[in-house]
């Protein structure tokens, strides 16, 4: 689990190598060892309250794992991901509060009751009280948002820094309307109090378990997809796309295209990490998704390696451990460490610290040139 | 009718708080693409600058006086810190910037948490801009607005001063347009990033003395405002100031009018869709430097 399974980015748009038998299976070597680690010792090993903690943190790599494609390897500073995360556990939290009202013979989930603006459900939210409706929204949600601001934006050229500062207004807009919309969304407190899973109450320690094990699953099979992205063609492409698009758009592709398929399939995986973080949690509030969180998502992956899908994943689990067990315990001490990490991640260690060997063993070699350009 | 005049000016005012905080970034944004993050603590300096020089000097309106130039100094000083320790050696990598300044906007903010505590802190208003204006007919301008909206207008006018006809200046329009072709025409472009870097975020500092007059001080003062400025940057065209000019005052006026006819949340997202669609009809926003370069 702990090696470093993707090469450095550099690596991976030239022809693969000849490798010898023990390279070529230690990819598959480890991603075992993690699924064995994730699915069997864990739950063995850790308490209830720290296998709930850590399915949070499980989410919160899931996310890394877009981040890392359209990031790490397309070169898109996605500062928004807390929207298609936000979207993803809105869609869920709402069917899981229906569901909830409907069990305890409500009509309307107990905040609308509470804020009591309206005697009926508003109408959007009437079609999430289907399962399948609700578990659909959860992807398409966030990868129509994503495909139509996507579009749009990729279309006409805008990059870099201006496609980054956009996804960060969506985020800061995201939960600006949320917290107006006290009366429907539940406003500032956003959807708590969830005791429902699709029949399976969430008190019960079981099926704490059972969501736990649903997240490691889903980490799991999204990390086999992003890692085949990865090695193939349309990877290679993105790479070139990431390292000069315009020589990609000379050679007769559209960069919008392959910049779009990156940054949508980040934004579905993100919806996906959202709808497993309610259950999990047991809430979702716009204090979650907002501008802040959503640099939090880049930040994980950054100081585990973007361009490495173990290192961004790595690191998502790493910064998210750290912030919920050091924030507590040195509230002030944790922020400045905090700032130092990324100042020291992203500034000197570009590559993160999935790129730590290569940068040792370049540094032996020849003068040292730390990770790739971004 | 008194209405739609009252709340225009309202959106002048919120323009002007965005220019000054958004002429800044443009010269740090535009010219050397470096996206500051830290910028908004840099306001957040500027206004605790206020706040300190408040405590000694017991009258509001020299106090008042002194903290702009002294702002621009601390916020500048710090600028030109973090340009010399982190910022130059990212030239390469301009987005990763982002992120690093993101992490010293961390720590400064945790930094005024300590030095000044967490909670928000007041500044008392000098009397003279404490009162209204009134034009007749029910239309009334607030003073501390007009002193900000004058304070902004005469940060463009220095500003387009000193690019436009001081060496200084010359040095860093050159820098702009091409930054290659100014080193090797003998300029020395990283003793004029510094010095852009500097000025770019004293006026931060600047906004800061003029934030102190319309709302409370506090650690996270700044990333209230940060993304906005942002976007003027994004709408206005890099390089160029009177992009800046005119997005700042027409996002204004479009935020106020969408939040009366409509709600603050709903005028938000409002704006950003309006942004979205003017970048399909000019992507690189409304003023550009016209280059032969493919970026």
């Amino acid at each position: 689990m702990t090696t470093s399974t993707t090469s450095p980015a550099k690596k991976v748009s030239v022809a693969q190598p000849p490798v010898s038998p023990l390279e070529r299976f230690r990819v598959p070597a480890a991603f075992l060892a993690g699924a064995v680690l994730l699915l069997g010792i864990a739950p063995l090993v850790l308490s209830d309250f720290r296998l709930n903690l850590l399915a949070k943190y499980l989410c919160y790599a899931i996310v890394a794992v877009g981040v890392s494609l359209a990031w790490g390897r397309g070169g898109l500073l996605v500062l928004g991901q807390g929207v298609f995360f936000g979207l993803g556990g809105y869609a869920m939290a709402m069917h899981l509060k229906l569901a909830d009202a409907a069990d305890t013979g409500q009509a309307l989930p107990d905040f609308m009751q509470l804020y009591g603006t309206s005697d009926a459900l508003p109408w959007w939210w009437k079609p999430f009280a289907n399962p399948a409706f609700a578990l659909a929204m959860t992807v398409v949600l966030p990868m129509a948002v994503a495909a139509l601001l996507g579009f749009l934006v990729f279309r006409r050229r805008v990059k870099g820094a201006y496609f980054a500062i956009l996804s960060q207004a969506l985020a800061a807009a995201l939960s600006i309307w949320l917290i107006g919309q006290q009366a429907t969304t539940g406003g500032t407190n956003g959807l708590t109090d969830i005791q429902g899973f699709f029949g399976y109450s969430l008190n019960d320690p079981v099926n704490q378990r059972m969501v736990y094990l649903i997240i490691v699953v889903v980490l799991l099979l999204l990390m086999a997809a992003a890692r085949q992205l990865f090695v193939s063609r349309y990877g290679e492409l993105l790479v070139a796309v990431r390292d000069c698009e315009e020589r990609v758009r000379f050679l007769g592709y559209n960069p919008a295209n392959v910049k779009l398929i990156a940054y949508v399939v980040a934004a579905g995986m993100a919806g996906l990490a959202g709808a497993l973080f309610v259950p999990a949690v047991g809430i979702i509030s716009p204090a979650l998704i907002g501008i802040v969180p959503s640099i939090g998502f880049v930040i994980g992956a950054a100081v585990g390696g973007r361009a490495s899908l173990v290192g961004a994943v790595l690191g998502a689990i790493a910064v998210a451990w750290a912030q919920s067990t050091l924030s507590d315990a040195f509230p002030a001490a944790w922020t400045y460490a905090q700032g130092l990490l990324f100042i020291v991640a992203v500034g000197f260690l570009p590559g993160g610290l999935a790129s730590l060997p290569t940068v040792v063993r370049n540094r032996r070699t020849t003068t040292a040139r730390s990770g790739e350009a971004a | 009718m008194t209405v739609i005049l009252n709340q225009s000016f309202t959106g002048i005012s919120i323009g002007a708080v965005l220019l000054l905080i958004a002429l800044g970034l443009t010269l740090t944004f535009g010219q050397m693409g470096v996206i500051n993050m830290a910028h908004g603590e840099f306001i957040m300096a500027g206004a605790y600058t206020t706040y300190v020089l408040q405590k000694s000097i017991s009258s509001a309106g020299v106090s008042l006086l002194v903290a702009l130039p002294v702002a621009f100094l601390v916020a500048g000083a710090m600028g030109a810190l973090l340009e010399w320790l982190l910022i130059r050696r990212l030239y390469t990598r301009p987005l990763d910037t982002l992120l690093v300044t993101w992490g010293v906007s961390l720590m400064l903010q945790q930094l005024a948490r300590d030095v000044f505590g967490a909670p928000n802190v007041q500044t008392h208003a000098p009397d003279l801009l404490t009162g209204n204006i009134s034009l007749g007919g029910g239309i009334t301008l607030a003073n501390n607005r007009l002193f900000i909206l004058g304070l902004a207008l005469l940060c463009v006018l220095g500003l387009t001063l000193i690019l436009r006809l001081t060496p200084l200046g010359r040095r860093v329009r050159a820098v702009v347009q091409n930054r290659d072709l100014a080193e090797v025409s003998g300029i020395a472009t990283e003793r004029v990033d510094r010095t852009t870097f500097f000025i770019g975020s004293g006026l931060a500092g600047v906004a800061g003395v003029a934030l102190t007059l319309v709302g409370p001080i506090g650690p996270t003062m700044g990333t209230n405002y940060i993304v906005d400025a942002f976007l003027v940057v994004v709408v206005g065209g890099i390089g160029q100031l009177k992009g800046s000019v005119i997005t700042a005052f027409v996002l204004g006026v479009l935020q106020s009018v969408l939040e009366y006819s409509t709600t603050v949340s709903v005028a938000k997202v409002a704006v950003l869709v309006a942004i979205v669609a003017f970048l399909q009809w000019r992507p690189q926003g409304l003023y550009t430097l016209r280059t032969r370069s493919l970026a």
